[in-house]
């Protein structure tokens, strides 16, 4: 009994512990670059800046190829997520579902992808692609950052499609419904919850996809965070950057906004643990 | 109205496994029969056969003579009750009833007629709104009931629909189903693995066993006069005592019955109710154990061999554990080669 308390309480201080130190190290960094983009004046040693302003804010937002940028990350998130979700939920339904030859070894490809360092795959694409002239086009980086999203938008549904109850569909077919009213009306929204999460991942992952969208995309097509990178590489003043990355954030906040809104805690969990 | 025949019907499973083995019955309009028989005995495999959920390896299904072998669930006039109730999560109890209906294109002020009627006659008028996860499992397993009955089909089909409820619930829950199930007339398959379920409910019982028929017949009929010795084993209670016959006399370690049958073993089964007591030595057999029910008892006795008798005796206190006895049964059926080959 005396030692079950000890030992409870033990595990309950290294998890206060364990959570401030995550805290610090995810909101830390937050908070100083979030400091820096209302920055005017920080000379060292000060702990906090002299002077708090918009200026950086006026200058970021006030060129061109900024919002171009953001145009362009936007449309190719959107483009991206739908083309994947078109061709991988039917897939991933496949998967779950269905058998047929060689299914194992296709569901695990889809993976293997995954399994090795990117950057390698990538330069093989972009090969491939400069012989078909996609280098520095808009459906270029499109197919590239679909690949990216892949593993995301099979993975998650083939779980969520394998966790509806089949008792469920079975029930709906007694009542009338024929298979394809039964994925419209049971399935899909019996695993709408996480899908719409793989949904959600894959947008926001491919609107912060660098490497391939820099490999394959550049010089003509520069997203936010190809364009984040040329600004810190090239430019000193660290307020660019800092305006540039808490812009980044908003995609982000909305997501995540969304997913609180379209499904509890409960849900999301629920839909992870399968 | 509606007459289910099932004839000679097989279903062997990928892995070879003999689940329903030409299996035939007939199912009256309006009956209520049970299918009854020990885990893996290819009940459910039959009820979903006859819902459509699988296909006979061969064989034939019809409904009021029509052929439904090969047509798929949502085509049969067919209304199945799962154990798990199935409900759908994501729709309230209003939208699960009203599913079925909507599919069959009827206007919306007849859809909800329809469904309160239904709710009302599964004794949860007012409960539309509710989300199915807020019901208790008893509410659950009606508005399961409820969603099948709200298509009025021909025949109504149940897989141990009480299974996971309390055993309060489910003795009034099957007295609701079959009051409904009899004011409507509904031709009904009901499958359970508990046998007083079916003696309650059934018109007629179907006792499966490895996928065949062992006996069809009256509750009463086949708790009576059990055709099999499985039939005998497994309805109540009984006691199976293994033994020689020869020159007129059933013998087994000191117990012994005059049986009219010819010589070779054979299997006695006796109910407790029919095996009276007597005090004596103990050369025959000795009591084990008394328990007292208030109502009556029961004496378990060993015989000399060792072998477990049960009786039901009207006064428990007139036994006592270690004391001698001599049973003598009133009434025994004699099986020989799985036949029952004497009754008394
Ligand atoms: N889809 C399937 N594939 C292979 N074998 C199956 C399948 N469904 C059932 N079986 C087998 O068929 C046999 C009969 O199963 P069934 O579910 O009909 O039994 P049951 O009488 O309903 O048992 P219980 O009382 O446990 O529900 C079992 O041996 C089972 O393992
Ligand atoms: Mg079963």
């Amino acid at each position: 009994m005396t030692s079950l308390t000890r030992t409870r309480s033990r595990i309950d201080w290294s998890g206060i512990a364990f959570a401030i130190v995550l805290t610090l190290l995810i909101v830390g960094p937050l908070v100083v670059v979030a400091t820096w983009a209302f920055t005017e004046v920080w000379r060292y040693p000060n702990i906090i800046p002299q002077k708090f302003g918009f200026r950086f804010w006026g200058q970021t937002l006030g060129r061109p190829d900024v919002w171009n940028a953001l145009m362009l990350s936007l449309k190719l998130s959107t483009v991206v997520t739908l083309l994947s979700a078109l061709i991988c939920l039917p897939a991933a339904y496949a998967f779950a579902r269905m058998k047929f030859p060689g299914r194992d070894i296709l569901f695990f490809s889809f993976l293997a992808g995954h399994a090795f360092p990117k950057f390698g795959l990538l330069v093989a694409i972009a090969a491939i692609f400069l012989q078909l002239n996609l280098i520095g086009t808009f459906w270029g980086v499109v197919l590239i950052q679909l690949v990216g999203t892949l593993m995301f938008m099979i993975w998650i549904p083939v779980a969520a499609f394998q966790a509806v109850d089949r008792r469920m569909e079975e029930a709906a077919r007694d009542v009338g419904a024929s298979p394809l009213r039964v994925f419209w009306s049971i399935t899909l929204p019996q695993a709408g919850p996480t899908i719409f999460a793989a949904v959600l991942l894959s947008f926001v992952g491919t609107f912060y996809e660098t490497e391939g969208a820099w490999l394959i995309g550049a010089p003509g097509i520069r997203t936010m965070p190809v364009l984040m990178i040329s600004y810190i590489n090239n430019q000193m003043v660290i307020q660019y950057g800092a305006v540039l990355s808490v812009l980044l954030w908003v995609p982000s906040f909305i997501a995540l906004m969304f997913a609180r809104r379209v499904i509890g805690g409960g849900a999301f969990a629920r839909g992870f643990g399968g | 109205m509606s007459v289910l025949q099932i004839s000679e019907v097989t279903k062997t499973f990928s892995g070879g496994t003999h689940a329903v083995n030409s299996f035939s019955l007939d199912v009256a309009d309006g009956e209520l029969v049970c299918l009854l028989g020990p885990s893996g005995s290819g009940k459910s495999t039959l009820l979903r056969m006859v819902g459509g959920f699988e296909q006979p390896t061969s064989g034939r299904i019809t409904i009021d003579g029509e052929d439904v072998t090969h047509l798929p669930p949502e085509r049969r006039p067919t209304g199945m009750v799962f154990q798990s109730h199935a409900l759908w999560t994501h729709m309230n109890v209003f939208k699960n009833l009203a599913f079925g209906l909507k599919l069959r294109r009827m206007p919306a002020s007849e859809i909800r007629e329809k469904v309160e009627a239904v709710l009302e006659l599964v004794g949860l008028a007012g409960y539309g709104d509710r989300m199915t996860t807020q019901l208790s499992g008893g509410q659950q397993q009606r508005v399961a009931l409820a969603r099948s009955l709200v298509l009025e089909p021909k025949i109504l089909l149940l897989d141990e629909p009480f299974a996971s409820l309390d055993q309060h619930l489910r003795e009034r829950l099957r007295e609701e189903v079959r009051d409904i199930q009899q004011r409507l007339g509904i031709t009904t398959l009901f499958v359970t693995h508990g046998q007083d379920e079916a003696l309650s409910m059934a018109d007629r019982i179907v006792v499966m066993a490895n996928g065949k028929t062992e006996q069809i017949g009256r509750p009463d009929v086949v708790y009576r006069d059990p055709k099999t010795p499985f039939v005998a084993g497994f309805i109540g209670t009984m006691n199976l005592v293994e033994g020689e016959v020869s020159n007129g006399q059933f013998t087994r370690s000191g117990f012994a019955f005059p049986l009219p049958i010819a010589d070779g073993p054979a299997t006695l089964a006796i109910r407790p109710e029919s095996l009276d007591l007597t005090a004596s030595d103990a050369s025959k057999a000795k009591v084990h154990r008394v328990t007292d029910y208030g109502s009556h008892g029961l004496v378990d006795l060993d015989l000399a061999d060792g072998t477990r008798l049960k009786s039901m005796v009207a006064h428990p206190d007139l036994f006592q554990a270690g004391q001698g006895v001599d049973p003598k049964p009133r009434a025994v059926a004699a099986y020989r080669n799985n036949q029952q080959i004497f009754r008394s």
